[in-house]
């Protein structure tokens, strides 16, 4: 059974919701992230969200563009994400860890390929964000092989149709973006992302992350209410920024933000 | 406009905006609805009469189409070959075949309500051609021009703010042109309600790379005629530059079912090909997935996207159209790749011996016909794309020379 199943059965089951923190892998230095990983579990985490960087994400805003930028003057490439996730396994063999990403370095690995080797790796969903489920019967077959899940975004723009189509292609969870817009931006309507969240909740039974826009215990507090997850990102990454030199101290700094969210969502 | 010119060819893209194996839709979930409310405006005012006619009226009155086809008698005696005429695109308003796009997207954008228009440029040009329009019709207009981009094209970032247009640096990444259309893609996202993004070339996700095709295609549907009236056949080579492919598939297009006449694209070789410092995903790149389409990049081993080199700005980007991905793996169509070495040589020969000064994208068509006229007939034809006039190219061409103007 997919890690991802065990979580959130095991969440709803003590009535509670998921907290799933994003960093981009390789930021700001490829020896930090594994225990970063360990470090946000001990948060409070239920998941993690791994970021591959890319060299042109294009539905990330300036600060998780930043991060990308940042890893890959070491070069991360995908293969070394999945070393990572690796490493993270042999502490770790219970929270799930999701690959988010772009397409391109998937594609240069091989669809074969990447699905086993992240399947050997300890990976459980990934989210591709520029591939809609119209382009990736070929890829969604290959994951499905190893059991490794697709996870979808859903946006305040998605169709009642797409809606449908995207949660009978999504497994483990579907993520609804709050806002249109990059991640990082900062205008959640929280009585439309309620509204959104029932209308998705009609279509399916898998648990409804949200994220972007999501960046202080409060809104977290708020998130969780409505949904089954919540996902914050840049609000940490932006913290590592602003000590990516000081990897140790970032790596506080992201666990302080984080178990005060974990606090005030119960 | 959208004339299918053959079952086959023409019959690309599919309904999902493939071209074989290349081109699709790759992007984030945000941008399918509006990208598919796009397509059915596209599809509706194609053939809608009232709109085709003041697209015509606009392209005859306000850019001065038709653009002449000029033969060029003199060079082609110098070359000792085949005759070669020059499809004068040049002779636009706003100096290139950008703009023939921008006016269709424009009002496509008016049709559709959209109040805002975004674009990416490199050169400047597809920018340019852009403001003007938006200028025209009254439209609020952002241009996302890379940093790097900014400080060579000084002239046309002006010409940019003249007409009213806002230039927002980009600062990501390489700092150039694929990253100015990252930024409109995010811009995009961010304002999906009241923007449309005028994408300058045949990339992008679906229907871009068509329907760029389409407002492009009346370059090859004159030339066609025009061709045949001058020099009373079709011609045996087309030639055209290839960055993202607009003016290439714009000559092409109409021809496609002309099997007697070969195609030729010509890619940036930079430095050269074997120096790995060039624009030529086509000559020496492999397929990948970049800017909402599946076609040939630039990338290295772990498939992260590289930069590119040319002396053309307007060439210098990591990908190329995905119907020119397509026509090269079913060999309709052969591509090629000049340096800027030979595309500076051909710039000054056309200048000096017709008195025409090219743009340095053009350049590399010019340079690639000067190549191939000399193995070929007299009585034969090569037929290139003039796309775009040398004016905003002479600060870079007097610096490699050394001069300061």
């Amino acid at each position: 059974m997919n890690r991802l199943n065990v979580r959130f059965d095991k969440l709803r089951e003590i009535g509670r919701k998921a907290l799933i923190p994003y960093v981009t892998a390789g930021d700001p230095n490829p020896q930090i992230t594994v225990p970063m990983m360990h470090a946000m579990v001990g948060a409070g985490a239920n998941i993690i969200e791994l970021g591959v960087p890319f060299s042109d994400p294009m539905a990330d805003g300036p600060v998780i563009q930043r991060a990308s930028e940042r890893a890959l003057k070491y070069n991360i490439s995908l293969r070394d994400v999945l070393d990572m996730v690796t490493t993270f396994r042999k502490m770790d063999d219970i929270t799930p860890v999701v690959l988010m990403g772009y397409l391109n370095p998937i594609e240069v690995m091989g669809y074969e390929r990447f699905a086993e080797e992240a399947k050997e790796a300890g990976v459980d969903g990934v989210l591709i964000v520029d591939i809609p489920p119209e382009e990736a019967t070929e890829l969604l077959a290959t994951l499905e092989k190893v059991e490794v899940y697709p996870i979808f975004l859903l946006a305040p723009t998605s169709t009642p149709e797409r809606i449908k189509l995207i949660c009978s292609a999504a497994n483990g969870f579907v993520y609804y973006v709050a806002i249109k817009g990059v991640t990082g931006a900062s205008h959640l309507d929280l009585s439309e992302v309620k509204a959104k969240v029932s209308e998705i909740r009609e279509v399916t039974d898998l648990p409804i992350g949200v994220g972007f826009g999501i960046k202080d215990a409060e809104t977290a507090e708020q998130i969780s209410k409505v949904a089954d997850a919540v996902v914050v990102g840049s609000a940490l990454v932006s913290r590592i920024e602003a000590l990516a030199d000081e990897p140790q101290k970032a790596k506080n700094s992201v666990v302080e933000l984080l178990l005060s969210m974990r606090k005030a969502m119960g | 406009m959208a004339t299918k010119v053959d079952p086959i060819m023409g019959s690309l893209p599919d309904e999902q905006g493939h071209f074989g194996p290349y081109g699709g839709l790759f992007v984030p979930e945000t941008l399918m609805g509006p990208l598919a409310e796009l397509r059915e405006a596209y599809e509706k005012y194609m053939v809608d009469e009232t709109f085709i006619a003041e697209l015509e009226a606009d392209l005859a009155n306000y850019v001065g189409r038709p653009s002449a086809l000029y033969h060029a008698e003199r060079w082609s005696r110098e070359l000792g070959g085949a005759q070669i005429y020059l499809k004068r695109e040049d002779l636009n308003h706003t100096g290139a075949h950008k703009v023939n796009n921008t006016i269709g997207q424009a009002l496509l954008a008016k049709r559709m309500g959209k109040t805002r228009i975004i674009a990416e440029t490199g050169a400047g040009q597809h920018g340019v051609a852009t403001a003007t329009v938006a200028a025209r019709l009254g439209l609020e207009c952002v241009v996302f021009m890379g940093e790097v981009d900014i400080a060579r094209q000084e002239a046309n970032v002006y010409r940019m703010r003249l007409l009213g247009a806002e230039v927002r640096a980009v600062s990501s990444g390489s700092k150039t042109l694929k990253d100015a259309l990252n930024e409109a893609m995010r811009d995009w996202v961010t304002h999906i309600d009241n923007t449309f993004y005028i994408i300058g070339t045949v990339a992008g996700p679906h229907p871009y790379p068509a329907m760029v095709r389409d407002f492009q295609a009346i370059i090859g549907h004159e030339a066609r005629e025009q061709i045949q009236q001058q020099s009373g056949k079709m011609p045996d080579a087309l030639v055209a530059c290839v960055g993202g492919g607009s003016n290439a598939i714009g000559l092409f297009y109409p021809f496609l079912d002309d099997k007697g006449v070969a195609i030729y694209g010509v890619e940036a070789a930079g430095d050269g090909l074997e120096s790995g410092r060039h624009a030529a995903p086509l000559c020496a790149g492999r397929p990948g997935v970049l800017h909402g389409n599946r076609t040939y990049l630039m990338e290295d081993d772990n498939g992260q996207i590289i930069e590119t080199h040319s002396i053309s700005a307007g060439l210098d980007y990591p990908g190329v159209g995905p119907e020119h991905a397509w026509l090269k793996d079913a060999g309709r169509a052969n591509y090629v790749a000049v340096d800027d070495q030979e595309a500076l040589a051909a710039f000054h020969a056309l200048t000096k011996i017709e008195g025409i000064i090219p743009a340095l994208e053009s350049s590399h068509a010019l340079a690639y016909a000067a190549k191939l006229a000399p193995t070929m007939e007299k009585e034969q034809v090569i037929l290139v794309n003039l796309s775009g006039r040398g004016d905003k190219d002479i600060h870079t061409v007097a610096a490699i020379e050394g001069i300061e103007l």
